[in-house]
């Protein structure tokens, strides 16, 4: 066996402008999530602008975390993972990878100005409009040919399981964007460039919408980041995965369950109730997966436990795996119909999307790029492993900020809806409920701003490892022995 | 099981369709009967396409992102039906391309809107809501003040019309017709587009001598929800 012996040209360069992007995007989009918190504690913010009313500005906060961050950080991981686990160069090289790249950066761009200029499908997560859609599919179609490209000159005999999750991720999101778009441009009749309807209406399209709206975040930000769980918490423990035949048992009933939890997204609509008692029964049984994959995530630990006290970046990761078992927890409680009257259309809602996209979807990345920062620039380690540990706690103190007031907020705006006087009317008008919000929306953008914070400590702490400094080495060799 | 796995986890194409044939079924289960099953949309009187007007409007509502925060569907409780009215059927948003249901109340619901408020309410409320509600959150939207482009409208009704709203070809060809009349004819003398559409809302909200993006909006607005007469529907028809 010649393993190790010769040396495989792995591309890294577009895995370096990936990783750059991510963390620029990252910060765009927290400090667009924030404006538009503060702009609902303070509605002067909204500035009497048109391109600048939460209305058009909230698609530019969820597009730029989930489409323009999420979205770098998976192609980066992904196709830095894919080379190491196949021991291949990336499939069509630097030119296909910095075709993606290129393409994706532009694309981010103009979909975010057409959202902030009026242009909108009208659908959440799928705004943009017909023919930025299509360009995407011509990125994501490259990006499926550069990932199993390679993995199909591999010269391991196994796909390695967090291909698995990468792959099961690009072919899903590749249906659903396909399937939740499909709409007719009104410039086939002579009108608008930018205006299309989807071929879906009313009651057929609420369900298209939420099948796609729903597995966006258990493929694209679920099934992808799991991906990076089973490469980067292994890789960080020195560790092997926990359990191979719970990884088998985790992929296969993670992806054949999420497809079926959209309807619960449409509780006590008016989709008929056989759908809706579908969505909540799997949304239920998703639980047992999601929370076998958080295990096998947790116990590749065993025996490393002392690195969540040393190693700042194993506490992201492994922060992130236990904040994604509270949010598959918490979905599938929401999910049960009688939860669902009193959470929907409030901003509990809001607060359990962000407890996995903060705490989950963000901390995973978090800690996949501090590794890989210096693993690509060839530096020894980060420029300040102390800096990790100060991001970490500021990120998290936000974190915890931030959901509470959701759960206070969006559990006291429920039991306002319904509350009835002595009398049996209605005791509050919906204006008051709104103002109740208040002290909340205030906290809530505090804890994101503690989150935008963090996530400067990081643009900082990466640039100095670009450049190559060390800020403290006693630190970093001090804890070196235990990694 | 574990030991034949090998050959998923060693082959790209069985890889590639256990996923397809794994992620397919729960869509192809929840999706399809939706179009098959006849109790899906109730059968109701009165939902009738939009009016080149209202469909403008709702544009408008698309464009600037109203469906973050209002949704439009009344769920059966009886909170919600005392605050808003009868619970929202199915066949009320049928010709709704994208639908607007929504997932998120910042605001409150907007199904049922139509008739609440006067045309001046609606607009003094848009250009700056807190001049009427003075705790509320919501963004001002003077801008809407300004001419409405509505000279390629038919073009848009044809491209409803191919994902199945069903315009009849006179309704087209008088689009333009339709809208402006919608804004500046007299109620009283019963206009064309009245009968095209009935119950549509007659009268320029803004006040203005061209037709605004605010006279689209509030007119979209006027008819949420009073398409079905409830008091003709009988219970059996709309029960789940």
């Amino acid at each position: 066996m010649s393993i190790n012996t010769e040396a495989t040209p792995y591309c890294e360069d577009v895995i370096k402008k990936f990783t750059l992007a991510a963390i620029f995007w990252g910060v765009v989009g927290f400090l667009a999530g924030d404006f538009i918190a503060l702009q609902l504690a303070f509605p002067v913010l909204n500035l009497d602008l048109e391109w600048t009313s939460f209305g058009r500005l909230r698609p530019v906060h969820t597009s730029a975390v989930i489409f323009a961050f999420g979205g770098n950080v998976l192609f980066a991981t992904s196709l830095y993972i894919v080379q190491r686990t196949s021991r291949a160069g990336l499939f069509g090289g630097e030119g296909l990878g910095g075709f993606v790249f290129w393409n994706f950066q532009a694309l981010i761009v103009v979909a975010a100005l057409s959202y902030v200029l009026g242009f909108s499908q009208g659908q959440e997560y799928a705004e943009p409009e017909w023919w930025i859609d299509l360009w995407l599919t011509v990125i994501w179609v490259a990006y499926l040919i550069a990932f199993a490209g390679t993995i199909m000159k591999r010269k391991e005999p196994h796909i390695y399981v967090a291909n698995w999750f990468f792959f099961a991720m690009i072919l899903t999101i590749a249906m659903l964007h396909l399937g939740n778009n499909l709409a007719v441009p009104a410039a086939f009749f002579g009108g608008s460039w930018m205006k299309s309807y989807n071929v879906f209406g009313g009651v057929q399209n609420a369900m298209t919408q939420w099948w796609y709206g729903h597995n966006a975040v258990g493929f694209f930000l679920t099934a992808g980041f799991l991906g990076i769980m089973y490469y980067f918490v292994p890789k960080r423990a020195e560790r092997p995965v926990y359990s191979y035949r719970l990884s088998i048992v985790h992929f296969w009933a993670l992806i054949f369950l999420y497809i079926w939890a959209g309807p619960h997204h449409l509780h006590y609509t008016a989709l008929p109730d056989w759908a809706q008692t579908l969505g909540m029964t799997f949304s239920v049984m998703l639980w047992m997966p999601s929370w076998g994959g958080m295990i096998n995530g947790l116990m590749t630990l065993s025996g490393a436990w002392d690195k969540l006290r040393t190693d700042p970046v194993m506490r992201f990761l492994v922060s992130s795996v236990a904040f994604y078992g509270m949010s598959t927890f918490e979905g599938p409680m929401m999910s049960i119909k009688a939860v669902n009257s009193l959470s929907h259309y409030t901003d509990w809602g809001i607060g359990h999307v962000h407890s996995g996209a903060l705490g989950w979807v963000a901390f995973v990345s978090f800690g996949a790029l501090y590794y890989l920062v210096p693993k690509l620039w060839g530096r020894k380690e980060l420029y300040s492993l102390k800096l990790v540990g100060v991001h970490f706690w500021v990120a998290t103190v936000g974190i915890v900020f931030y959901i509470t007031a959701m759960w206070i907020s969006g559990i006291m705006q429920g039991l306002m809806w319904r509350a009835y006087d002595n009398l049996g009317f209605l005791q509050y008008s919906f204006i008051e409920t709104v103002e109740a919000m208040r002290p909340y929306y205030m906290i809530r953008a505090l804890g994101g701003f503690l989150f935008v914070l963090g996530s400067l400590v990081m643009v900082y702490n990466v640039w100095k490892t670009i450049k190559g400094d060390v800020a403290d080495e006693a630190y970093a060799s001090a804890t070196s022995g235990a990694r | 099981m574990f030991k034949h796995h090998a050959k998923i986890e060693t082959n790209i194409f069985f890889l590639a369709v256990g996923i397809l044939l794994t992620i397919v079924v729960g869509g192809l289960v929840e999706v399809v009967p939706l179009f098959s099953i006849e109790s899906t949309i109730e059968k109701v009187d009165g939902v009738r396409p939009y009016s080149p007007l209202e469909q403008r409007g709702r544009d408008i509502y698309i464009r600037e992102g109203c469906y973050n925060c209002h949704s439009q569907m009344i769920r059966p409780f009886k909170d919600e039906v005392e605050r808003y009215g009868h619970y929202s059927l199915a066949a009320e948003s049928k010709y709704d391309h994208p639908f607007q249901w929504g997932s998120k109340r910042t605001g409150p619901d907007l199904a049922r809107v139509g008739g609440k408020y006067t045309d001046d309410w609606q607009v003094r409320h848009l250009i700056n809501p807190r001049d009427v509600v003075p705790g509320s959150i919501m963004p001002g939207y003077k801008h809407l003040m300004r001419p409405l482009n509505y000279s390629d409208i038919a073009a848009d009704m044809k491209a409803l019309r191919a994902v199945g709203v069903p315009y009849t070809d006179a309704q087209i060809a008088n689009a333009v017709k339709d809208l402006e009349e919608q804004v500046f004819g007299d109620p009283a003398a019963k206009p064309a587009v009245a009968a095209s559409y009935p119950k549509a809302h007659i009268g320029s909200a803004s006040g203005k001598d061209k037709v605004t993006e605010m006279d689209a909006l509030v007119a979209y607005l006027q008819v949420l929800g009073t398409m079905v007469d409830f008091s003709t529907v009988k219970p059996e028809a709309i029960r789940r």
